[in-house]
């Protein structure tokens, strides 16, 4: 710990635990595929465990789907379109108004559900999570009647029955990105969860019976990659809707090229905060910390990549490591906890082979002392300095706590840096100067910016990458067009 | 005394210029009755990188300037179009059109680049918005260009329909590779010629004349290539350059089916909606505070 810990003012406090009860969630043993509105077996009879990865320990079984259930849950959602298309826009805008105040009203249970299936703090899952599912249904409700305002000259129609499969780093917002926009233009959904947090979506799936929601009209089906890999071939689906890796999402768009199905998709990210030697030092501090240690660095846009001017390297980097050395890592349930699980042991592992390549390339770096629980999946924020930008580090998405820092003395070698990966996902820039936030938001070619702040989300705003980083947008007036034939070649 | 005409050559256009293949390959262009009305040039994969090459050379300064100024240009390609009008009546003609459907063709096509041209200072307030986010920020929603645009051209409408594709990809800032079969070869370079005097930047629109079959796949798996537009494409060819673009997650922009011999001259093949396709989103935050 660099704290200089002679001046009293300065010693790190100590924290008591403050743990979050578990009471709140009822976990069944096992859970079935959710298919035509009622839990039903797998094909194959097959199950398979979800772990907490904070502790190892079994929480559930969880259906293994397979082909057979995919075509079972895409008959199904065809037979819901006609109903589902042809009900009073304002009817099915009702159903979504309700789903996301059940959403409000068992949202301490999701919290928690969401912690301990996918290790994620729980001030995150319960202040950010949850909360944003709960305003992304609210906001998408409300498109679902005013489709002839949201694209003039159009007369748009849904697409019939959409594919979805979505990650693990925020299993119920990803599900709620896709799932809200995609009911509210009147189409019918499949969905994939993640194998290693299947759980808070087959909560939601009881979530929409108590709303009401009639059968078929969201089904989903769990399994691991197999199981996506079969619903995004599936000649039924009329669209597939993917967020994940990149490597995978380039199979998805070949499989749909074949099938001449259409394609979305969210993928990585090597994202570059760009400090600028003007900027409000400890505000850009705060905006780096969170923007790479935020939910692991399990953030497809996360500020994976620091750019800071040479001007003020040495201070902005003696900062951030006594910044470093205060978060706190560990419980996810802990209340205090800024860090929390690595979502998996093969996320681990990932992890852990770029950290020792970024070594191996003979990268300086330094990492928190803070002390690690002896089980579970954990791994200490850690940073790399003065990186090339051809290392590994600098290129390859981590999706973990590493953070990879670059100097810059230009403004136009920021950019020529910034962009100089094939993905193009997210941006972040700090200076005072408001005529260069501009400049460089223009030029950054990624399709979020965040300037003099990061990684913020809102259902209001689109989302969505430039090159590598996937096509399509989520959320805003410009998320509903990727599920509605606009009748435009 | 007859005078002996003077035939012109049909060459490729690129990066402003108009070489012939690298390759030295040239085809022969027949009328319906068989008769070689010309010898254009057989583009080739290196021809096809040279293109792209300049594509993305012209691209950030083709972005850069004023939605204003690229609309006054779109504008002057339709001045010289309408200038030589006649030029293209003949031509499609030459290859079988009716007086009436070249006629027909060539006005379309003038009068969509004039369509286009006016959306180049407006498309942004068209496909944009500022997002009313749940807290202090200000939060906005631009298209941008998505860069550099490979066009398979239609064929049986060849001026009507490579304007109607090409068009909307310049409009937002994307420069632009065509590549139009070679048995439409003679209208694709006559309106190469009309896009060299018309102020358009060197390497913002080039065009080879080759086979769809050959180069397409080289153009779908050019990883400085954003974004492919298959309107010219039969079903098999859009499947094998759909699977080869998803190598770089290049954005694929099907078109309208070629098999259904689609007609150019409706309302449906101009709309901004079009233009989007050729665009990115950004959405930008800045927090408010005093």
């Amino acid at each position: 710990m660099t704290v200089d810990q002679t001046d009293p003012t300065n010693e790190p406090w100590e924290y008591a635990p403050s743990t979050q009860s578990t009471d709140v969630v009822d976990i069944a043993s096992r859970y079935g595929l959710w298919i035509h509105g009622e839990e039903v077996d797998p094909a194959s009879g097959s199950y398979f465990a979800t772990t907490n990865p904070a502790t190892e320990d079994r929480i559930a079984e969880v259906a293994s789907g397979d082909r057979v259930d995919i075509d079972r849950a895409v008959k199904s959602a065809r037979s819901a379109t006609k109903g589902w298309a042809s009900l009073p826009a304002a009817e099915r805008s009702k159903y979504l108004f309700r789903i996301a105040r059940l959403v409000q009203e068992r949202s301490r249970e999701l919290a928690v559900l969401e912690s301990l299936d996918g290790g994620k703090p729980i001030k995150e899952s319960r202040d950010i999570d949850v909360n944003l599912v709960a305003a992304h249904f609210f906001y998408y409700a409300g498109w679902a009647d005013k489709l002839e305002y949201a694209f003039a000259g159009l007369d748009p129609k849904p697409l019939g029955v959409a594919g979805q499969i979505i990650p693990w780093n925020f299993p119920l917002l990803m599900l709620a990105w896709k799932v809200a926009p995609a009911l509210a233009t009147g189409n019918t959904v499949v969905l994939k969860p993640a194998e290693t947090t299947p759980l808070t979506a087959l909560v939601f799936a009881q979530i929409t019976a108590e709303a009401g929601l009639p059968p078929g009209v969201l089904n989903i089906v769990t399994g691991a990659g197999d199981t996506g890999a079969a619903l995004a071939a599936h000649d039924g689906i009329d669209k597939i809707a993917f967020t994940g890796s990149t490597a995978v999402g380039k199979n998805i768009q070949k499989v749909a090229a074949a099938n001449n199905t259409r394609v979305t998709l969210e993928l990585g990210g090597k994202g570059a905060h760009i400090v600028f030697d003007d900027a409000a030092i400890d505000q850009a501090i705060e905006g780096v910390i969170n923007g790479i240690f935020f939910n692991q660095g399990h953030v497809c846009c996360a500020g994976s990549r620091l750019l800071v001017q040479e001007s003020i390297r040495d201070v902005f980097l003696d900062r951030l490591r006594t910044r470093i050395s205060t978060l706190r890592v560990g419980d996810p349930l802990d209340k205090n906890t800024d860090v929390g699980a690595v979502n998996s042991k093969a996320q681990l592992a990932r992890i852990e082979e770029l950290v020792a390549a970024g070594k191996d390339e003979g990268n300086d770096w330094f990492q928190s002392d803070c002390a690690l629980p002896s089980d579970g999946y954990f791994f200490a924020p850690t940073v790399f300095t003065d990186v090339a930008q051809s290392s590994r580090i600098a290129q390859e998405e981590i999706f973990g706590p590493v953070l990879s820092v670059m100097t810059f003395r230009t403004a136009a070698e920021a950019v020529e840096k910034a962009n100089n990966t094939p993905y193009g996902l997210s941006a972040g820039i700090w200076t005072n100067k408001g005529s260069r936030i501009l400049w460089m938001a223009d030029r950054m070619r990624s399709g979020v910016v965040w300037a003099n702040t990061f990684n913020k989300f809102d259902p209001a705003s689109p989302f969505g990458g430039y090159q590598e980083s996937g096509f399509g947008r989520e959320g805003g007036r410009h998320g509903l067009l990727p599920y509605l034939e606009s009748g435009v070649a | 005394m007859s005078r002996l005409a003077v035939n012109k050559t049909y060459k490729l256009y690129v990066n402003g210029a108009f070489p012939r293949s690298e390759s030295g390959r040239v085809v022969s262009v027949s009328d319906p009755k068989g008769n070689v009305i010309a010898r254009v040039a057989h583009a080739s994969r290196k021809d096809l990188r040279d293109a792209v090459k300049a594509a993305i050379g012209a691209q950030a300064s083709w972005a850069a300037r004023t939605g204003y100024n690229r609309g006054q240009i779109l504008y002057r390609i339709a001045e010289v179009l309408e200038d030589r009008a006649e030029t293209f009546v003949g031509a499609l003609k030459t290859l079988g059109h009716s007086q009436r459907s070249a006629t027909n063709e060539t006005q379309a096509a003038i009068d969509r680049l004039v369509w286009y041209a006016g959306w180049c200072d407006k498309f942004s307030q068209f496909s944009g918005n500022v997002n009313p986010v749940s807290g202090p920020f200000f939060n906005i929603s631009a298209p941008e260009p998505t860069g550099v645009v490979g066009l398979l051209a239609p064929g049986v409408h060849p001026l009507l329909g490579m304007v109607s594709r090409l068009a909307p990809a310049l409009v937002p800032g994307n420069t632009t590779v065509a590549v139009t079969p070679t048995d439409h070869a003679t209208v694709a370079i006559d309106f190469a010629e009309v896009v060299h005097a018309s102020d358009v930047p060197a390497g913002v629109i080039n065009i080879l004349t080759g086979d769809h079959e050959e180069l397409a796949p080289w153009l779908a798996r050019h990883a400085g290539v954003n974004a492919i537009d298959l309107s010219g494409a039969d079903r098999e060819l859009r499947r094998v350059a759909g699977e080869l673009a998803s190598a770089t997650v290049m954005r694929v922009i099907p078109g309208p089916p070629a098999e259904d011999k689609v007609d150019w001259l409706a309302a449906a093949h101009q709309s901004p909606y079009i233009i989007e396709k050729f665009t990115e989103t950004k959405t930008v935050w800045h927090p408010k505070g005093q």
